[in-house]
């Protein structure tokens, strides 16, 4: 455990070094592009102001127990509300048409796909992201069961697969292999684990038990 | 996404109010197809009024029909007890349709507003008679696998792509619309419109107007053989190349009467309504299912890359109704 805990911080310090890198040169050529009424809203600090151009609305909404106040534009998505502001990311963008189920959360305790959802109509609701499965070090029977029965190869998929997964087995839709493969057909793994997921949700199932 | 205002009203005369105030905005419910538009450019409402507020989410029981509020979302419908019982092949109907994620989203008002995936309207540099009227139909001598068969014309070829409404056609469902006029009813068969010379109208339903529930004839005939079957490229969350809504009322080994419709075939959900008369009084047999899916077929006309549909389209008939009947 000690030694996947020093693993987990070497790879969350990388992450973020990289995801900062990213961030920081994005900006730098938003500012290289960006008209000049921007900029110099910026270097007066004033980049909320120009952000205000776009009219926000106010938005409650409670992340994996946490409960945020918030301000979006209405054209911002679940999914990029999670990602870029609540710094959660993750809840993949695969598709982002809808098409892939790696955005895939449970609002309200439904599973849904977070990218075709807009923040603004989560008002007042309740979000849960892979983020949110785990109690401190110790990983929901979900995950433990993906990670025994190696239920992932490159793992992109992986978060919405788990989320998708748990809502099969709470929904009853988990009693025979052809069940799962149907109701998990919203979450495409283009690696090809799919008989090692359908492993790791059978294996939940069988277990019973509140997930 | 361009930018838009939102707005969430309580009621739904504030809604319908709301709707004819400004001529650029758009109910949204579910989303799962409206917010996919707006991501490409296909549909480029100024406000969103979020009517999900509005109490609209019920299914019950009605004098000789169910009620579904058009709020319903399509898992609730589908798993829904009454639905299940009574009306089973809508419940079939909607589990072929998308996948769970989208179907605990999409809402019964959305999935019939819902518009077609033909990829030249989805692709904003292509020609598109129904996305920009008058540019002319990409898909007539193009990539037109995926196109209608029946009913279409020089304007239009594209397919309504809906598992539910096939089965609320089938099952002779009514539509009832709200307006600040009040309300109006239509028949099911009638919502839906061929592309004619418009096929930028999708539907019947005017502007200022709202779907608010769908009332399903509650006939037990018709619950005991019902059979919903989707043939599509993969097993599982794809488009229908044909489906066949099929229900029965058989005494013995005689056909009393048949309900048949058609998804993946044309602008609208394809009634049978020719072949349901030649096949009332049958007798359960292939002879006579091969007849009737020759009389469906009779006004078919393929465009190149769908002929394939002229033959898989009578065979899926022949195939439920044999299934449906217990022939196979």
């Amino acid at each position: 455990m000690t030694q996947e805990n020093a693993c987990g911080k070497d790879e969350t310090s990388l992450h973020h070094t990289r995801r900062n890198f990213l961030k920081q040169s994005s900006a730098l050529t938003a500012l290289a592009l960006a008209p000049p009424s921007l900029i110099n809203a910026a270097g007066n600090n004033l980049d909320e102001k120009a952000a205000e151009y776009f009219e926000k609305q106010s938005l409650k909404i409670e992340v994996n127990g946490i409960r945020h106040q918030l301000s979006v534009e209405p054209r911002v998505t679940l999914l990029d509300l999670l990602r870029e502001q609540l710094h959660l990311t993750g809840s993949k963008k695969g598709c982002d048409y809808g098409q892939c189920g790696a955005c895939t959360v449970h609002v309200n305790g439904k599973r849904v796909l977070s990218c075709l959802s807009l923040a603004i109509m989560q008002d007042s609701k309740k979000v849960t992201t892979i983020e949110g499965l785990a109690n401190g070090d110790t990983l929901h029977p979900m995950q433990e069961a993906f990670i025994k029965h190696d239920g992932f190869q490159c793992g992109y998929c992986t978060p919405g697969q788990i989320m998708s997964a748990i809502a099969c087995v709470r929904e009853g839709q988990a009693n025979t292999e052809d069940d799962i493969r149907q109701y998990m057909s919203g979450n495409i793994c283009r690696c090809g684990a799919y008989p090692n997921i359908v492993d790791a949700i059978m294996e939940v199932k069988q277990k019973g038990g509140t997930i | 996404m361009i930018n838009f205002d939102y707005i969430r009203p309580s009621t739904q005369k504030a809604a319908i109010a709301a709707l004819n105030k400004d001529a650029t905005s758009q109910f949204i419910a579910g989303g799962t197809n409206l917010v996919d538009l707006m991501k490409r450019g296909v549909a480029v409402p100024q406000k969103l009024i979020d009517i999900n507020n509005l109490p609209l989410k019920n299914i019950e029981q009605g004098k000789g029909f169910i009620h579904i509020g058009a709020l319903a979302l399509n898992s609730d419908v589908a798993e829904h007890e009454l639905i299940t019982k009574k009306l089973p092949l809508l419940s079939q109907a909607l589990k072929a349709g998308a996948s769970p994620q989208l179907r605990n989203m999409a809402t019964v008002g959305g999935n019939m507003m819902q518009r077609t995936r033909c990829p030249y309207f989805y692709d904003t540099t292509m020609p598109c008679n129904k996305r920009q009227p008058g540019t002319g139909c990409g898909a007539l001598k193009g990539y037109n696998r995926m196109h209608a068969i029946f009913g279409a014309s020089e304007k239009c070829i594209a397919v309504h792509p809906s598992d539910m409404c096939v089965a609320l056609t089938a099952l002779d469902a009514t539509v009832v619309i709200s307006s600040n006029k009040g309300d109006r009813r239509i028949h099911f068969g009638d919502f839906h419109r061929l592309p004619g010379t418009t096929p930028e109208k999708d539907n019947n339903l005017q502007r200022g107007e709202m779907i608010t529930a769908i009332e399903v004839p509650d006939n037990d005939a018709f619950s005991k053989n019902a059979l919903y079957v989707k043939i599509r490229d993969r097993a599982s969350y794809a488009f229908a190349l044909v489906s066949v809504a099929a229900a029965l009322d058989i005494k013995g080994n005689t056909i009393q009467n048949v309900r048949l419709a058609m998804g993946g075939v044309a602008h609208k959900p394809w009634r049978l309504t020719s072949a349901e008369n030649f096949l009332k009084g049958k007798i359960a047999s292939v002879e006579n299912f091969k007849q009737t899916a020759a009389i469906a077929m009779k006004d078919a006309k393929g465009n190149g890359y769908n002929n394939f549909k002229l033959k898989l389209a009578p065979n899926t008939i022949v195939q439920t109704l044999k299934t449906v009947s217990g022939l196979s």
